[in-house]
């Protein structure tokens, strides 16, 4: 029996709506109780969390592992890795990778390698259809068994007679489909939302309706099939209205959004800066806004990363001809802080866009503090001042548009099923 | 975001873009420009200014005129003149423009004139480039072209003297156009009354309202009153993209014809950064009509690009340079 207590911390948990300076006893990897300690407790290791917060590990909507296929640009180790250190104990990747996620092999390697890590939990999201293609389904009940969490079409399908049986078939398996909606047609190689600056820096813009027409499109036929569906980084506010309308209908849709996307805007592209080019798209501020307004009105219901760790080099070009993508664990926690400053909404709801919502989302038993739930757990400094620089960056990509910034609130202690997997130096040197 | 080309006396390091500028500075380009303007008519015809100094032309998009003149500009600056037109293929084989960048920079030049097809490409290599190196933008992708701007104010000058009252009208492609976006700026810094852009809807890009001008779709309302018109070339993929649907169409609608011109201010000039497709937006009678200093246009080209690299040169060098100038 191993046992380890977590004392006079501020513990928070959204999911049970407690918010209370208290004790955590955990044994065996799970959480026996918060209080009072059980009978006959004596704990092998005691945390002390004073001045700290306590709250369930975060889960990761999104997060390009970039193994296999492009270790380069990041591994399953190196990325597990700097999720812990971000406070992050359960993550979903997207099957792009290279092989694609759609046979149970990849599926079974990539757990294994996740497990060996012996960091963050991997969830893998198989692929809708087989490479992506949008041609042929993958074999999604062979997927699922060998333990993909959902599916995703990560680019669209353009045909829709089989995006309709894609999503009958899903339905079918009983699979949430993680949808990416971007209409192939009205994006180009820009990288830039379409407007004043877009026209300003001479790039081609993407229209904010390369967004909502394949939000519509997708929403009729989630009506039609009855699947459980979720919007993956939605960018626009009138695509995050439409979702709100379809979950007001009782429709099965819920969405996300990316840390990054509640922060920038294209103004930040202004000087052709290649760390903000992502997709979708930084959009407006008007987008910006709504995309906030939505995690407090509804039609938005976690905030994930959408980490894409990348080389150097990868940004190291005239803007339209570098890679999208935003190295965002090791600032996805401090940003959500950041936003219940900037919103000034209480840490209680911020949090718990990072933990029990993606857990709803994904049907899983994580993201919260309950009795006999596995001790996934982060404790964080919320007053712990930093500035992020390449050399603090854990993830192996230091593409971040939030270089040179000031943030509050730093991972102290992350535990993965009861167990230390990482600590901050400044506790370390304080040994 | 132009302001990596100035140095910390606000004076031209590089030369990327008309956006940002002050007034001021343009004019100094222009009076710089006019006393160098009459250099080919010497017997000798070149000036000391750049002896010594070695210009690269790199021009990753073809061109003849742009790169011509620049390469005519630099040696009647007696400098040594390398051109570098590099197929977008060779760039494929996997070197970076970094990379080229480097290598280049081994070569002990002074100055690359760079033209590109991605918009920001001159920004990016300034940012980059030994500090001793200028760069001169000579287009990049739908951005700006600063030095075809800054003949085409030389132009505007020589036949309208001020700015300050001017009607403006920028005709044709404005979605595809560096041209239009650099005068844009440039006109609108010189102070010019009106600024116009006319074209269909599916050539006018979302939002070009908020640089300062006024939208027109209709090219005889566009055109009235105007002071000067400039043309812009149409290149003939647009067909492709379902942006148009065919040249003569966009003749019928767009094509600048004696009988429209008639709308103008009866002193309206008429120009082109060229080449010109006779008979799709422009027709051969007004193209070689009293109207028309396109080819005007090209005799500046010279004259203001020795300035340009003259300024920005000298920007590099020692106090002594900058007297005998």
């Amino acid at each position: 029996m191993t046992t380890l207590s977590i004392l006079g911390g501020r513990v928070i948990d959204p999911a049970s709506n407690l918010d209370l300076v208290t004790d955590l006893y955990i044994v065996d990897g799970k959480i026996l109780s918060i209080g009072t300690p059980p009978a006959n407790f004596s704990a092998e290791r005691q945390i002390d969390a004073k001045n700290q917060i306590v709250c369930p590990g975060l889960i990761d909507l999104s997060v390009r592992l970039r193994e296999p296929g492009a270790e380069h640009k990041g591994t399953i180790k190196s990325e597990t890795h700097a999720a812990a250190a971000g406070g992050i104990t359960t993550l979903c990747c997207p099957p792009d990778t290279n092989p694609i996620i759609d046979t149970p092999a990849v599926v079974e390697h990539l757990s294994h390698r996740a497990i060996d890590a012996g960091m963050a939990k991997v969830l893998p999201l198989a692929a809708l259809t087989q490479g992506l293609k949008g041609e042929h389904l993958a074999e999604l009940g062979h997927l699922k068994k060998n333990g993909c969490i959902g599916v995703s079409n990560v680019q669209p399908i353009i045909n829709t007679n089989v995006l309709r049986h894609a999503l009958e078939y899903a339905a079918n398996c009983e699979l949430k489909v993680f949808i990416y909606a971007q209409d192939p047609w009205l994006t180009c190689d820009g990288g830039i939302h379409e407007g004043a600056i877009s026209t300003r820096l001479g790039l081609y813009g993407i229209p904010e309706i390369a967004e909502t027409i394949e939000v519509a499109r997708h929403l009729f036929l989630i009506e039609m099939t009855g699947v459980q569906a979720h919007f993956c980084r939605l960018s626009t506010a009138r695509a995050v209205d439409m979702v709100k309308q379809a979950q007001a209908k009782g429709l099965p849709v819920t969405a996300d959004v990316s840390a990054h996307h509640l922060f920038l805007t294209d103004v930040d592209i202004s000087d052709y800066s290649s760390q903000c080019h992502v997709n979708p798209p930084l959009r407006s501020e008007h987008d910006k806004k709504g995309l906030r307004e939505g995690l407090i009105q509804g039609g938005i219901n976690a905030v994930c990363s959408d980490h894409q760790p990348h080389e150097t080099d990868a940004k190291l070009s005239p803007f339209a001809m570098t890679a999208p993508g935003i190295s965002g664990l090791d600032t996805l926690l401090s940003l959500i802080l950041s936003l219940a400053e900037e919103m000034q909404i209480d840490l209680m709801t911020v949090l718990g866009y990072v933990t029990y919502q993606p857990a709803k989302i994904l049907d899983i038993d994580a993201g919260t503090l309950a009795i006999g739930n596995a001790a996934d757990i982060v404790i964080f400094d919320p007053s712990h001042h930093w500035i992020l620089s390449e050399d603090n960056m854990h993830s192996l990509g230091h593409n971040s548009p939030f270089l040179g910034r000031k943030f509050k609130g730093k991972v102290m202690y992350t535990l993965i099923n009861g167990q230390v997997v990482y600590t901050h130096s400044k506790v370390k040197s304080e040994k | 975001m132009n302001n990596i080309q100035l140095d910390s006396q606000n004076r031209l390091k590089h030369f990327l873009g008309i956006e940002g500028l002050k007034r001021d500075l343009l004019i100094e380009i222009l009076d710089t420009a006019a006393s160098l303007i009459n250099v080919h008519e010497k017997a000798v015809k070149k000036v000391p200014l750049l002896r010594g100094k070695m210009v690269i032309n790199l021009f990753f998009e073809p061109s003849t005129r742009t790169r011509t003149t620049f390469e005519l500009a630099a040696k009647r600056l007696s400098a040594d003149v390398l051109n570098f037109n590099i197929d977008t293929s060779s760039s494929s084989k996997g070197e970076t423009l970094i990379d080229m960048l480097r290598n280049l920079e081994a070569m002990h030049c002074d100055m690359f004139v760079v033209r590109h097809n991605a918009s920001g490409a001159a920004h990016f290599m300034a940012q980059h480039v030994a500090s001793h190196i200028s760069i001169i933008n000579a287009g990049d992708g739908q951005h700006e072209h600063p030095t075809q701007a800054m003949l085409d104010m030389y132009t505007i000058r020589q036949y309208k003297s001020d700015f300050t009252p001017l009607r403006v009208a920028i005709v044709g492609d404005i979605l595809h156009s560096r041209v239009a976006r650099s005068n844009i700026h440039a006109l609108t810094i010189l102070g010019a009354s009106e600024v116009r852009v006319v074209g269909p809807k599916t050539l006018i890009p979302k939002g070009i309202e908020e640089l300062g001008v006024k939208v027109f779709h209709d090219l005889k309302r566009g055109l009235c009153d105007v002071d000067v018109i400039i043309m812009l070339r149409l290149q003939r993929e647009r067909m492709q993209g379902a942006l148009l649907p065919s040249a003569y169409e966009y003749f019928q609608y767009y094509g600048l014809t004696e009988k429209i011109l008639n709308v103008a201010h009866p002193d309206a000039i008429v120009m082109h950064p060229g080449p010109i497709n006779r008979g799709v937006e422009i027709d051969s009678t007004v193209a070689d009509g009293v109207r028309s200093v396109i080819l005007q246009q090209v005799s500046n080209g010279i004259a203001v690009r020795m300035a340009v690299m003259a300024m920005t040169l000298s920007t590099m060098e020692s106090p002594s340079l900058k007297k005998e100038q």
